[in-house]
């Protein structure tokens, strides 16, 4: 479901625009609200969540998925580590629906899915292991991450697609820590399918203090 | 066609094996009683920091479960393992397995002292355990395929998921083939979402056999375009 903006009254710590094909990494105060924007549409932002106490108690996108028995991620969903703890909860979701089982796009992987002329364009998992870096963390550390903004339905009959974005310009997604966290973000640079509408834009980052 | 059985373990309801599988071998897990779940974790026995990734394994084969002829791949692009034979057409890989939390809440906490060997263990707690003898930790934990579960979604708006139980029987089997030297970690712990009032985990026979590399009319190497290229990543690392 989506849910609409609200008044708010918290002291601002967050104002950054990620370009396209670019990341971010950054603390996230246990209670403090972080919003995600989608400032020109269907940009998917490939995100991993980390407690900022034991960074080995990181999101786990299957534990998620079973303790909410559903799929998809909209508001209300809890995003919970490996080890079940709630990492964050999206109280806001003016777009409705995001993905957890796509993961993200390697050089690698794109080679597989694509083909070789693709195996020397930039991918989400370069700038994973990039950021990563500043903070100590190597690609052991890098699990099966939240993709906001993007559209990966599944059927009962167990197949799986990416299909064109849900999303639109100025769509936007918040979430309260539940801990003090480590946000770890690529702004999809992907070419080869929908996710991005085929043209990765820049997107927002916003934050709000408890 | 090469297939030689080169031995099998019988590994117990609730307990956690590990195995070095090499290319040319097979593994194949039959299930011993109802509902059984094998959690399953498996790195490259080069590197272990590449290792199995669900996400991209069911993303390039556009599909919601594990299933034969699929190869699984790894974050690195190389088919790790393939499903080659499957008496069951759905095995799940985005669910995860169960915590020792989770098994306390529902049937009570249990100790070695008070239970000895019948203790109850999580798949998570049995994967650790094997990961932690190997050297590994839980900073190398991924999505476990989770062989012989069927978990559903439904047609709906949020995806809801669902426990088919009885979904897996006595004699149900799945074979994997190693398409490199592979480090597998499988726990046999019941899957969390199945509802069965009672801790009744069901043990799995594991045989190991020697086979042929895949052939050019291989299966998974005809079955997609993606599967063929991961199967080729495989053999180049292996060339």
């Amino acid at each position: 479901m989506s849910t609409s903006s609200q008044n708010r009254t918290q002291q601002q710590f967050l104002d950054v625009v990620i370009d396209a094909g670019d990341g971010w990494i950054g603390d996230i105060p246990a209670g403090s609200l972080f919003r995600v924007v989608d400032l020109h549409g269907n940009q998917a932002v490939d995100t991993l969540f980390y407690d900022a106490h034991d960074l080995t108690n990181r999101f786990s996108a299957v534990d998620t998925i079973r303790f909410q028995g559903a799929v998809y991620l909209t508001t209300g969903s809890v995003l919970r580590s490996v080890n079940g703890d709630p990492l964050a909860t999206i109280v806001e979701d003016t777009c409705g629906r995001h993905d957890t089982i796509g993961g993200a796009c390697a050089k690698e992987s794109n080679e597989i899915r694509y083909g070789e002329h693709t195996r020397f364009q930039h991918a989400c998992r370069s700038t994973f292991v990039r950021k990563a870096a500043e903070r100590g963390l190597t690609k052991r550390d890098l699990t099966h991450n939240v993709n906001f903004f993007m559209n990966v339905p599944v059927t009962s009959t167990g197949g799986l697609s990416f299909a064109d974005g849900v999303s639109a310009a100025g769509k936007y997604v918040e979430l309260r820590a539940e801990r003090d966290l480590v946000v770890l973000i690529s702004n999809c640079p992907q070419l080869n399918n929908p996710c991005n509408g085929y043209d990765p834009t820049p997107v927002q980052l916003l934050g709000w203090s408890q | 066609m090469t297939r030689d059985l080169l031995y099998g373990v019988q590994v117990p309801g609730g307990s956690g094996w590990s195995i070095l599988l090499r290319r040319q071998q097979a593994l194949r897990l039959t299930a011993q009683g109802p509902d059984a779940s094998v959690s399953m974790l498996v790195y490259a026995a080069a590197d272990t920091t590449e290792r199995l990734n669900v996400p991209d394994t069911l993303k390039a084969q556009m599909a919601a479960a594990v299933r034969a002829p699929m190869t699984l791949m790894s974050d690195m692009g190389k088919a790790l393992l393939s499903v080659t034979a499957s008496s069951l057409d759905w095995h799940d890989a985005i669910t995860g397995h169960g915590l020792d939390a989770d098994i306390a809440a529902r049937f009570g906490g249990t100790t070695y002292q008070s239970a000895r060997n019948e203790w109850r263990r999580s798949a998570r707690t049995c994967l650790l355990e094997e990961l932690r003898v190997h050297g590994l930790d839980n900073r190398d934990l991924h999505a476990t395929v989770n062989w012989f579960t069927k978990i559903a979604p439904a047609d709906d708006a949020a995806g809801s998921l669902r426990f088919v139980p009885g979904h897996a029987r006595e004699g149900d089997f799945v074979e994997l083939r190693a398409e490199v030297d592979v480090f597998v970690v499988l726990a046999t712990s019941p899957h969390p979402l199945n509802p069965d009032a009672q801790w009744r985990p069901a043990p799995v026979r594991a045989d190991v056999f020697a086979v042929d590399a895949p052939a050019a009319d291989d299966a998974a190497r005809q079955f997609r375009d993606e599967s063929s290229r991961s199967l080729v990543m495989a053999e180049r690392s292996c060339a």
